[in-house]
């Protein structure tokens, strides 16, 4: 699973260059997240912009991100493709992150 | 009144994770092919995926990896995709329920799991469920919806 990880305005933006967060890939994705956000900002966007497919385990292990990431961290999401947006509207869980048109728009809300 | 469908795919393929995501790229391509609409479409990849990932986390685990058997017929503009497999049967021989996972709790409980059923059941419009001589078949019926 490969992530691009950046920062800007306190902010750290992680992409993700891969297709699919689905079951053969949710663990992988899961250790490069827990790996490149270790010590990172308070403020963490996942850019999902070139990823057309997640399924319930990439759902579950988007969820373990915000989880490990810690109460005084926040996850929010940006650029969701169709098709992963409907499973974050149909599962409701578009109502547990942030979610924005792509990662600028992230960057610019404010913090907690 | 039964019109004969067409079978428009026919697929093999090993109960693994890495065998469901090749065979969802091949349903993908075999029902662009036969013309299905990108909203079925994408409601049928979202079912698949977790109906095949079931297969290979609970119905074929411990054993190598148990082939799965999935075709589809289109029955004008009917969808219906039957997966087999000779893994363990579902527990209680029924499917289930697929209720939402509480989300209105604190962030260290929230579900990272337990979606799955819920999705085959909002993304499908039938399903049907048979174990027989070793054998679970899993059957689901996608008809077009109207958006909004």
């Amino acid at each position: 699973m490969e992530l691009q990880s950046s920062c800007r305005d306190g902010t750290q933006i992680v992409t993700v260059h891969a297709r699919r967060i689905d079951s053969a890939a949710a663990i992988r994705f899961k250790d490069a997240m827990r790996a490149v956000t270790a010590d990172g900002p308070a403020h963490v966007v996942l850019d999902l912009g070139q990823v057309a497919f997640v399924d319930s385990s990439g759902l579950g292990a988007i969820v373990a991100v915000m989880k490990f990431l810690g109460p005084g961290r926040r996850l929010d999401l940006a650029g969701l493709t169709p098709d992963v947006d409907k499973v974050f509207r149909l599962t409701r869980m578009d109502t547990v992150f942030g979610i924005f048109g792509d990662a600028d728009a992230a960057c610019g809300r404010e913090t907690g | 009144m039964d019109m004969r469908g067409e079978t428009v795919l026919m697929l093999v393929f090993p109960a693994t994770a890495q065998g469901t995501r090749h065979a969802l790229r091949d349903v993908r391509g075999a029902l662009t092919r036969a013309g299905l609409a990108p909203e079925m479409l994408s409601r049928v990849e979202t079912v698949l995926a977790e109906v095949l990932n079931n297969v290979a986390e609970h119905a074929c685990d411990a054993r190598p990896a148990v082939p799965v058997r999935l075709t589809a017929e289109l029955r004008g503009s009917a969808l219906r995709v039957r997966a087999h497999d000779r893994g363990r049967p579902m527990p209680g021989g029924v499917p289930p329920a697929g209720a939402l996972p509480k989300r209105d709790v604190p962030r260290d409980l929230l579900p990272e799991g337990g979606f799955g059923w819920f999705l085959i059941r909002e993304q499908s419009d039938s399903l049907f469920y048979r174990r027989a001589d070793g054998e679970n078949t899993l059957e689901l019926q996608f008809r077009p919806r109207v958006p909004g």
